[in-house]
């Protein structure tokens, strides 16, 4: 794999609409500067997440997958980061079967008040993603 | 209902490999609700053997499709210029399914998807457990509700063998034991003197041991 310099990675972050979307925002607002890679997709909850969704994301040529959930123990529908969680830990181990790489798809926990935390999170999915270098099902820019 | 449990994905990959235009048939009725082989899960293997087949440069077309019943005639038939515009079907339907399609469509090539468990219930959200052994002889009502059958591991018609310790059967600690639930829910009724009453051995004729079974009921056939 080509990894290194110039793989600028395409990164999906499907994020809940209670805490990570609104850390994104916020981050904004705190002129936070967060890597341009990240592709939000807002969800209602990080429960929603359907693991078609990101086998579609894989599938469509995304270097890298992140689920963004509540703190655990704050989720708005009490226990939809726990779904969440456990179906990413799932998809995880599909992912190694089907022979793409498990890290490519990570769950972070972050509160709508964690602006920073998510700027931070993003640059360090991002730097990961980089490291593992392009998808093999990457799509050529056109 | 019937109660199913997707195969391996590799070995998946060894039935289809060599073929070019694969068609993956879900049904929509057990397997769907056991979250083994609907809509759903068709749509997520496709998925994963597209992705493995990029990696591995393998040229396959899969398309998707799932039926409200891969057992009843009539779901099937709308399936036919679908199934013969592929080189094979894979169902993700229970054995009936596989070969209710293989029987309709006879030249197509059909393999299974599942491995079809048993016929039982969840006992909770993401467990699934046997409750009927189809034996063909119900004996429900003399073992207060609880089947012997399909939940003893030996099939003990008349209470339980030493193997049972503290409610557990010995060849599982996380399987009950059959009578001892059998006996608690007669105990709790006040029903114990059902168990005064011995069960005389059966006859397996119904079951498995008559061989493949089937029901006439003329009342409910059309005129030929």
């Amino acid at each position: 794999m080509d990894a290194g310099k110039g793989f600028e990675p395409k990164i999906v972050a499907f994020c809940c609409h209670y805490c990570a979307y609104a850390a994104a925002d916020l981050a904004g607002s705190l002129r936070l500067q967060y890597p341009t890679n990240i592709r939000i997709v807002k969800i209602p909850c990080s429960g929603r997440l359907d693991a078609q969704y990101v086998l579609d994301a894989f599938e469509e040529g995304a270097d890298g997958v992140m689920v963004a959930g509540c703190l655990e123990g704050d989720c708005h529908f009490q226990t939809g980061n726990l779904h969440a969680k456990r179906r990413v830990c799932w998809l995880q181990g599909l992912l190694k079967e089907i022979g793409l790489d498990g890290e490519r798809l990570q769950m972070y926990n972050i509160s709508s008040a964690m602006g920073g935390e998510f700027a931070e999170a993003t640059a360090g999915m991002t730097e990961r993603i980089k490291e593992l270098g392009p998808s093999p099902l990457r799509k050529e820019e056109g | 209902m019937i109660v199913g449990e997707q195969k391996p994905l590799d070995e998946i990959r060894g039935m289809i490999a060599g073929h070019k235009k694969l068609l993956i048939v879900g049904c929509g009725t057990c397997v769907t609700v056991c979250f083994a082989g609907g809509e759903k899960e068709v749509g997520i293997l496709a998925s994963a053997l597209r992705i493995k087949s990029k990696l591995d440069k393998e040229e396959i077309i899969i398309d998707e499709v799932t039926v409200q019943r891969q057992c009843e005639w009539e779901y099937l038939d709308g399936m036919g210029e679908e199934i013969e515009a592929h080189d094979l079907v894979l169902s993700l339907g229970c054995g009936i399914g596989v070969q209710a399609i293989a029987e309709r469509f006879p030249n197509a090539r059909v393999v299974p998807g599942l491995n079809t468990s048993f016929l039982g219930l969840p006992e909770k959200q993401g467990v699934w457990a046997e409750r009927c052994a189809a034996c063909g002889n119900c004996l429900l009502d003399k073992t207060a509700g609880i089947c012997p059958i399909a939940r003893c591991a030996k099939s003990l018609l008349n209470g339980p063998c030493g193997g049972s310790h503290g409610g557990r059967c010995e060849i599982d600690p996380q399987v009950e034991c059959a009578w001892q639930l059998i006996y608690d829910r007669l105990q709790a009724r006040g029903e114990l003197e059902l168990l005064e009453e011995i069960i005389p051995p059966r006859d397996w004729s119904t079951s498995r041991d008559g061989g493949p079974r089937r029901i006439v009921r003329e009342d409910l056939q059309f005129e030929e």
